[in-house]
């Protein structure tokens, strides 16, 4: 699998979601952009969530620290973390390398979709960045 | 992400919101002599004490491996530059330092607080005894950034009694610039009239680079053997390029406050804000070496020798968090039997050591203690005292 960053959806807080339907259940997995991850530069540290948790959109899930910086990591969606990525914070300069296929943080089981409305895709995304940038 | 709520560093921000104020000076801060280099190198840019800093250039792992292996450049203008011209220079600053200035030689250094009655550390500085080429003398003394504007009104009053004495900031009119790591004696030393590999740890001299006039001084905030430099503010970029220019072929780079936090810390330095406030005393912070209480008189003497033999409520330790999780300035440290009896004042990951680091201000009865739980943000970590620094320069 090879994700395609032009096709994902972003929150504001530099979350990438990639909503995908299984079984007429739509799941989302969850990581951070390379424009957050070269923003923060020098991660040390991740924090996961338990499988399990159950999260609404802008919720705090876990975090990631930079060796200056401690930044929150929020769900952009609502519902049920199904899977978590446990090797990750053992490998955070794979995140560096591909933030968006080994990079991936948590799944997500969707259960209200109208949180997809206040997401962003990758041009509105982009020209944030191009502005914070 | 957002900008950390629970960033334990005044120097952090979130990046992404700190590059866009990076496009152009500030106006609201002030910026140093060499700004513009920062900028066009393509630092990232914080407010930090009143100043537009560098925080970083590259990475901040990167620039510290520099300092370690190499030598690492940091404009530490922002430092405050006092200089005391004419009689009773040394008897004014013997008065506001807790170490002995009367008998400080010409090109002599040493590391003072300054102190209220109660020993409260208003700042650490350090005293130099300098001589201009023109043979005369005067005692410069460099304070936080953060404390300047604190320690001149706190100088004002005293100088009533000094009235040969002549005060002037220097700070504006200044660069100062600090080179540090192994390499950065042997590189540089060609580049001035006078090699300053002939100074000893913690003196300084008045040299020239150049046909300018700069002062160099064998000091340093980083663990590593080095210098820092005074100079006109108008030399700064030639003096800054220069030296990264002599040290281009063994690894020399420039680096920011991120840095200079990490290495500071890897050596126990103290900042001031976090291991250092109004309400520690030097005994607590474990600086007694830096104050001489025999056979003078200097404001807060009387309260610090009390504290001295009555032994001080809090000591600084160094922990060791288990685990990768670092653990940061505000987090209260729980003893064994699982109370809070301190908290972290600076911590973090050690990219020399590849684990995370803390310092800790605790209560004195478990100054004999070795394992601590940490409460970082709602989780507990346990966490293994141990001695301090947590990293010294190989000896050659």
């Amino acid at each position: 699998m090879s994700r395609d960053k032009s096709k994902l959806l972003y929150a504001e807080s530099h979350e990438w979601v990639d909503v995908v339907e299984d079984g007429g259940q739509k799941v989302a997995t969850v990581g951070i952009s390379d424009f957050a991850i070269q923003q923060l530069n020098d991660l040390v540290y991740m924090e996961l969530p338990e499988v399990g948790k159950t999260v609404t959109a802008g919720e705090e899930f876990g975090e990631v620290e930079s060796v200056k910086a401690v930044s929150p990591l929020y769900s952009p969606v609502s519902g049920e973390i199904i899977e978590v990525h446990a090797d990750l914070p053992d490998n955070l300069d794979s995140l560096n390398e591909d933030p968006f296929d080994f990079g991936w943080i948590v799944k997500i089981k969707i259960d209200d979709e109208s949180a997809l409305d206040a997401l962003m895709d990758f041009a509105a995304y982009q020209k944030q960045c191009a502005e914070s940038g | 992400m957002r900008t950390p709520p629970h960033c334990c560093n005044a120097t952090t921000t979130f990046p992404s919101d700190t590059v866009s104020q990076a496009q152009l000076p500030s106006t609201e801060n002030a910026q140093t002599p060499l700004d513009r280099w920062h900028r066009s190198a393509g630092a990232k840019m914080v407010p930090f004490a009143g100043y537009d800093m560098p925080i970083q250039y590259d990475s901040i792992v990167n620039e510290h491996h520099a300092c370690r292996n190499a030598a690492a450049l940091f404009d530490v203008s922002h430092m405050g530059r006092l200089r005391f011209d004419g009689d009773g220079s040394e008897e004014l600053l013997d008065r506001l330092l807790t170490r002995r200035v009367t008998d400080l030689p010409i090109g002599g250094v040493r590391y003072a607080m300054v102190c209220n009655e109660a020993g409260g550390i208003l700042d650490d500085v350090l005293v130099s005894h300098l001589k201009t080429p023109s043979e005369s003398r005067y005692h410069l003394l460099v304070v936080n950034a953060s404390n300047r504007a604190k320690i001149i009104e706190w100088i004002k009053p005293q100088l009533e009694n000094f009235p040969k004495v002549t005060f002037s900031d220097r700070t504006e009119l200044t660069a100062m610039i600090a080179v540090q790591g192994p390499l950065a004696m042997e590189t540089c030393k060609r580049l001035f009239s006078f090699d300053p590999t002939r100074l000893k740890y913690y003196t300084a001299t008045i040299t020239d680079q150049f046909s300018k006039p700069v002062i160099v001084s064998r000091t340093g905030y980083t663990g590593e053997d080095g210098f820092e430099l005074v100079v006109r503010a108008e030399e700064a970029t030639r003096v800054w390029e220069n030296l990264l220019l002599a040290g281009r072929d063994v690894g020399f780079v420039p680096a920011g406050l991120g840095a200079r936090d990490t290495l500071r810390m890897e050596a126990a330095m103290p900042l001031y804000g976090h291991e250092l406030n109004e309400s520690v005393d030097p005994i607590s912070a474990g600086l007694s070496f830096a104050c001489d209480l025999q056979d003078r008189e200097f404001i807060g003497r009387q309260s610090i020798a009390n504290i001295k033999s009555a032994g001080p409520k809090q000591v600084r330790i160094g922990l060791l968090p288990e685990g990768r999780r670092p653990a940061r300035d505000g987090c209260d440290v729980i003893s064994s039997s699982g109370h809070v009896i301190g908290k972290i004042v600076s911590g973090g990951p050690s990219p020399t050591l590849g684990y995370p680091i803390a310092m800790a201000m605790v209560d004195a009865q478990h100054a004999g203690d070795d394992q601590f739980e940490i409460d970082i943000r709602g989780k507990r970590a346990a966490a293994t005292r141990t001695k301090l620094p947590f990293y010294r320069r190989p000896k050659k």
